[in-house]
């Protein structure tokens, strides 16, 4: 037969079999599969978009935060502070920070499978995030690394020689925050509630691994650091707080990343982390405000956003767990007891916290920490469930007043790792390299004697 | 020729801009400083630490006038930038040398 024949023959069969409908079985399949894409490309767009915002959180966020309140000579060398670092952790965490903090590994700190991010790619990790890439997880994941050894630079600023501090940073990282955030976050973590760990706590975006770590860091280098020159005798007043407003305001905005994002999903959860941060954000404001009226006689600009702050620190492991009005009350109590602890308890120790990371940080975050055993609510989250699909207690408000304890071991834990790791990681330094700068460079400024700039050459 | 130095109120600057030019005194050099004389400065304080600030901002005008309008400048400087309260300023009065001027070297009163 001629080819034309089979030609007339077989296009035609075809033409008909494409628009036969497909089987019920393969457009049910076929639905599946978009669901899950569908699912899977909401949960990544809101988590691509938190870890840029926690990156933003660092720059310029807190580099402005940070930067204008130190005086002038000094503000380039504290922005320097969390823009090295945004590239030093960076590095480290793709070598291999990732997988000690989120390796399997044992209880206390993950292993080395994911070494230089071998295997870490558009495939979901279901130990951690099941509807969005592994590498989305792992990069959301390294914005909080990146931040939480910048909060330290609050408490050394001004005094801190630039080369020790990047060698701090990569050993604290090593030492103090892979294996935190892996006990409290990785799979088999000794903190883990949501994965067997022996002393389950509540945290879920970074109360006990960012801030008390670096907030309780913060005291050590400060007490270990010494006093800056005329602290105390000389006038050292933020040298712009129009700065530090930018600043806090970008915090607070990316602080949704920070939190909303830990929910790993544009979910339920991630709106009631959203509103719970935002909550204890404005009590937190004004309780510090208030406090601040009433004991000084007027409201000050610096007074609300360290309020802002604390109230954002103080929520943080609680913000996936409590509802709407207890973390308003969370927030109101870490206004005030930061305020205190920023005012009359540093005074009243003398230690040169200069940018009070320990007094919002490690206070705020210790205080969190406890509240969340308090109002953690399985009515939020439904993340706990017995072998029967039931619903487990949370916190105090479900029955459940022993948590207060796990959180109070966890927030032990997470003190002793800190003040034990941070004093040998500066004795190492100061070995090295000497970790501060000599009284003629700390005099000159540091913009100048580690950097040689100047932050601002206005007659130029 | 005389030199008139003038640590007045900042926002008064304006006000003795204004009469200067009106008698036809035009040159003068501004410079922002921060000083004070029985004038109480302000409590300020961050996050619990109390400063006294005692420097108070102010604007200093000087000007180099022919001898024989000397007064006539203080008077018009002493009226415009008086407000009757304590912080108004003071005025400062010094011989001066010579004056050159530097685009054409004109000398004495008339580099004025």
């Amino acid at each position: 037969m001629p080819y034309r024949f089979w030609l007339a023959l077989v296009v035609p069969a075809l033409a008909v079999a494409q628009a036969l409908p497909p089987s019920t079985e393969t457009r049910l399949t076929n639905l599946e599969a978009a669901v899950k894409s569908a699912q899977s490309a909401g949960d990544n767009a809101w988590m691509l978009v938190s870890a840029a915002l926690v990156l933003m959180m660092t720059g310029p966020g807190l580099a402005l935060f940070y930067g204008g309140l130190v005086r002038r000579k000094n503000v380039l060398s504290t922005m320097m502070h969390s823009f090295a670092l945004m590239a030093v952790v960076s590095i480290v965490w793709a070598i291999v920070g990732y997988s000690l903090a989120f390796g399997e590994g044992n209880a206390f700190i993950g292993d080395l499978r994911y070494l230089f991010l071998n295997g870490v790619g558009a495939a979901p990790n279901a130990d951690y995030a099941a509807t969005i890439p592994q590498q989305t997880f792992m990069i959301y994941q390294l914005m909080f690394a990146v931040i939480t050894p910048a909060l330290i630079s609050g408490a050394f600023a001004e005094r801190m020689k630039f080369s020790a501090m990047l060698l701090f940073t990569v050993l604290w990282l090593l030492i103090v925050y892979f294996p935190l955030a892996h006990m409290v976050w990785g799979k088999g973590g000794l903190l883990n509630a949501f994965s067997g760990g022996k002393i389950p706590c509540f945290d879920f975006a970074g109360g006990t691994v960012v801030h008390i770590s670096s907030g309780v860091s913060a005291l050590v280098c400060a007490l270990y650091l010494g006093k800056r020159r005329g602290y105390m005798t000389e006038p050292m007043k933020p040298h712009s707080l129009v700065i530090s407003v930018i600043g806090a305001c970008l915090l607070w905005v990316g602080w949704f990343g920070f939190n909303a994002g830990s929910a790993l999903a544009a979910s339920a959860l991630a709106t009631s982390a959203f509103v719970a941060t935002h909550f204890a954000t404005a009590a937190a404001a004004l309780g510090w405000m208030f406090a601040e009226w009433i004991k000084n006689g007027k409201p000050s600009m610096l007074g609300a956003i360290s309020g802002a702050v604390a109230g954002l620190v103080a929520v943080t492991p609680a913000s996936g767990f409590v509802k709407p009005f207890p973390a308003m009350l969370i927030g109101l109590v870490a206004g005030v007891v930061c305020f205190l602890m920023v005012t009359a308890v540093k005074s009243k120790f003398g230690y040169d916290d200069t940018l009070d990371a320990f007094g919002v940080h490690g206070a705020g975050g210790t205080l969190g920490a406890l509240l969340t055993g308090v109002f953690a609510t399985n009515a939020v989250n439904d993340g706990l469930k017995d072998s029967a699909g039931k619903l487990l207690p949370l916190g105090m408000v479900d029955g459940n007043g022993g948590q207060v304890l796990n959180q109070a071991i966890g927030v032990l834990i997470s003190w002793a790792l800190a003040i034990v790791g941070t004093l040998i990681i500066l004795k190492i330094c100061d070995l090295l390299l000497g970790v501060r700068v000599s009284a003629d460079q700390e005099l000159e400024g540091l913009d100048v004697s580690m950097h040689g700039e100047e932050g601002y050459n206005l007659e130029s | 020729m005389k030199k008139i130095e003038a640590i007045i109120q900042p926002h008064k600057l304006e006000d003795v801009k204004e009469a200067l030019k009106a008698i036809g005194i035009d040159g003068m050099t501004i410079t922002e400083v921060r000083g004070h004389g029985r004038q109480k400065g302000h409590k300020e304080v961050y996050r619990g630490m109390e400063y006294q600030v005692d420097l108070l901002p102010k604007v200093k005008v000087e000007m180099v006038v022919p001898a024989a309008r000397a007064d006539e400048v203080i008077q018009t400087v002493v009226a415009s930038a008086r407000t009757g309260k304590i912080g108004d300023g003071k005025v400062f009065v010094y011989d001066v040398a010579d004056a050159i001027r530097i685009r054409n070297d004109d000398r004495g009163e008339g580099a004025l």
